[in-house]
């Protein structure tokens, strides 16, 4: 009790402080999908004062698997001597016709890990068959799929195969920016990024492009603060990278994940779902790890790839429309039946408009 | 019986079916009305009667704090219970995979018999067959039951109606937690088990205290989350909950952050809410909490006038959030 009588006395704080400082209205995007979830969860958008408003940007893993890698993978899974590890939340991803989850119910070998290293103990468990872990994730997961297959090759376990979507968010920052329809006016960014990245990657959101950014956590207390020191950087006319994560975000990140990425992985240019081509913005297994890649390694003959023209999920990726505003919404697109990707993780931007209630929603504004 | 494991002979009608029912169902479940050995099973009961049947299927079959047996039985008396109902006779059908071990079925029917017996209802009637190996998940269960309606009471959920208390009977999310953590691998501390428990002598405790409570849920499928937007669209009343008054235990709230999981929608199978008069809630919570199953048992939220059908949930900072009908099921996230 007296925990949460503290917890909204800073909540108050901040709230009226953002309300003091900014003047006109305001657009903050925030960058990472538990961001997202965490904000609808705690009720801050409604407590929020009018004029600043939250978009959701580009930043949750599942949501921006294109449906090209979503039908490689399917692929893979029709082929009889391949197990697919991957993630939960990528079963249901649709692809170009089908989705994993379908495959799986028609007979597919697709299990769900936690952790790329549950799927190399898979490939250990099963040598007979491919093990084909689906490598998905941004800086935060990449480390240990880096790891995970120098891993495979410190033990010769030669039936572990990854099909890497991991990707780098500053690259789809940077693009986002550097589209003139975007209007938004400062940016949370991602705290578990950072913790591996550091902030010196970021750094061009406010030299480039003169915005203010924060790093921020994940709690509510932390997102309001976040809010708050950018609403100071509105006031004031500012535009740095701050940090309010510091208890976990070091200035410098992880040099050591940031070492294990680097001898895995290499920059190559990457599909996100809504955004389309951006350049240095993936991570392809490397020639040295070339074994472990399995679009080297086992031949795939997919169908061919096309994005449902009604979805509108690249729009709210790039926070231009809100979930409510595309016509797919709660009608044909829904958790149960996603026809985007933002509907299906519950970090996905249109799956927390449409379990937090938005636009139905009777209590408070 | 010198089968190690059940073979299609055993739900062939035969004498391996005979020697099935003679050696472990009748021992374990023996009582006056099964040593009838009729088609059906007669009984008498004084008033009105409710009447429900579910079917149990999970796995594992086995896990912390009960078996499918149990769960068969106490779902099947909380539903009776649920229903303002003294639960009296069950039935029990089972569905067995040829190959399924001898040994586990005797567990199981072990435990349903002390679920049965700490209920306080007869197991009436079964039915055993078998089905080809890969046709079935071990053993299903269905149960149906019979309860004689407590006179002087009226639950359901159309009584639920504005200004009202709505109290849930400990914490949230145990059995779920349990069970997926074992389902995928996952090490937990063995505190965490299912709540699988029959309710039925806890809720005509109550129901004697506070005969005017309006309506009563167990929290399964889709939890706390479900039954209150079932009852708030059945109702056409808006309720509220308090974050901070909700009674999740520390390991299921961690499993539930590290896998993206809402505690609201976590199945329960020993907890119900209740939505009460406010007059009658120091005298429902004082009969809970001297109970095993309601010791913590506490109010989470009221009904309201100002949102018809919704269901809103205060967070700790202040902010409101919908809780929504949990759509789909609940699949572990990424990071």
């Amino acid at each position: 009790m007296v925990k949460a009588e503290i917890s909204r006395k800073a909540a108050d704080f901040f709230l009226k402080n953002i309300d003091m400082l900014i003047e006109k209205p305001v657009r903050f995007m925030e960058v990472c999908g538990t961001h997202t979830v965490s904000i609808f969860r705690s009720g801050i958008r409604q407590m929020l004062p009018e004029k600043v408003e939250l978009v959701s940007g580009p930043g949750c893993p599942v949501c921006v698997t294109p449906n090209d890698y979503m039908d490689t993978a399917i692929a893979y899974a029709k082929n009889e001597n391949v197990i697919i590890a991957t993630f939960g939340d990528m079963l249901k991803v649709p692809g170009t016709s089908t989705s994993l989850y379908a495959v799986k119910a028609a007979g597919a070998d697709v299990r769900i890990v936690y952790s790329p290293l549950d799927a190399l103990q898979l490939a250990v468990g099963e040598p007979a068959k491919k093990v084909i872990f689906l490598a998905v994730g941004f800086e935060t997961t990449a480390p240990l799929t880096a790891a995970t297959i120098q891993a495979a090759q410190n033990q010769a376990i030669e039936n572990f195969f990854v099909l890497s979507a991991h990707k780098w968010t500053n690259e789809a920052l940077n693009a986002l920016l550097s589209d003139p329809e975007i209007k938004v006016d400062g940016f949370l960014l991602p705290g578990h990024v950072c913790v591996i990245t550091g902030e010196e990657p970021f750094h061009f959101v406010a030299e480039k492009y003169k915005k203010p950014a924060v790093v921020a956590g994940f709690e509510a207390l932390d997102i309001l603060q976040a809010v708050y020191m950018l609403a100071k950087q509105v006031h004031a006319g500012q535009a740095k990278v701050e940090n309010a994560y510091k208890r976990v975000v070091k200035t410098q990140g992880n040099p050591a994940a940031q070492e294990m990425m680097a001898a895995v992985f290499q920059k190559t240019a990457a599909n996100w779902r809504g955004l389309g081509k951006i350049e240095n913005s993936g991570m392809a297994v490397n020639e040295n790890y070339a074994r472990y890649d399995a679009l080297r390694s086992i031949p795939v003959q997919k169908e061919l790839s096309k994005e449902n023209p009604a979805c509108r999920c690249g729009e709210v990726l790039k926070g231009n429309i809100r979930p409510v505003q595309c016509p797919l919404f709660k009608k044909i697109c829904t958790p149960e039946h996603p026809a985007g990707a933002c509907m299906v993780s519950v970090e996905g931007t249109c799956h927390a408009w449409y379990k937090y209630g938005q636009g139905r929603y009777h209590y408070g504004r | 019986m010198e089968d190690k494991f059940i073979t299609m002979a055993h739900g062939a009608g035969g004498a391996k079916s005979q020697e099935l029912v003679a050696e472990i169902m009748m021992p374990a479940f023996d009582n006056k009305y099964l040593r009838q050995m009729h088609d059906g099973a007669k009984l008498s009961v004084k008033n009105n009667i409710a009447f429900t049947t579910d079917s149990y299927v999970v796995e594992p079959l086995f896990f912390n704090g009960g078996n499918i047996g149990k769960l068969a039985v106490c779902g099947t008396v909380n539903d009776l219970a649920m229903t303002g109902a003294v639960p009296k006779y069950i039935s029990v059908g089972m569905i067995l995979e040829e190959g399924f071990p001898v040994s586990e079925l005797r567990s199981i029917v072990d435990t349903m018999r002390q679920a049965a017996d700490e209920a306080g209802v007869y197991i009436v009637t079964g039915d055993t067959k078998v089905v080809n190996k890969n046709n079935g998940d071990g053993i299903f269960i269905n149960t149906a039951g019979i309860g004689e309606l407590i006179e002087g009471c009226d639950i359901a959920p159309q009584n639920v109606k504005p200004g009202m208390d709505i109290i849930v009977s400990g914490y949230l999310g145990d059995h779920a937690a349990a069970i997926m953590a074992l389902r995928h691998k996952l090490q937990l501390p063995d505190t965490l088990k299912s709540d699988c428990a029959p309710l039925n002598k806890l809720v005509a405790k109550i129901l004697k205290a506070a005969p005017g409570i309006a309506a009563l849920r167990d929290a399964t499928r889709g939890g706390a989350a479900a039954v209150l937007n079932e009852i708030a669209g059945q109702a056409g009343v808006g309720m509220l909950i308090d974050e901070e008054c909700l009674p999740v235990r520390r390991e299921v709230r961690g499993f539930c952050d590290i896998l993206g999981f809402d505690p609201m929608y976590l199945a329960n199978e020993g907890k119900m809410l209740i939505f009460a008069n406010k007059a009658d809630t120091a005298k429902i919570l004082a009969v809970m909490h001297a109970d095993e199953y309601g010791k913590n048992a506490c109010v989470i939220g009221s009904t309201n006038d100002t949102a018809p059908g919704e269901v809103g949930l205060r967070t700790n900072i202040g902010g409101i959030r919908i809780i929504d009908m949990p759509a789909g099921e609940q699949i572990p996230r990424i990071c």
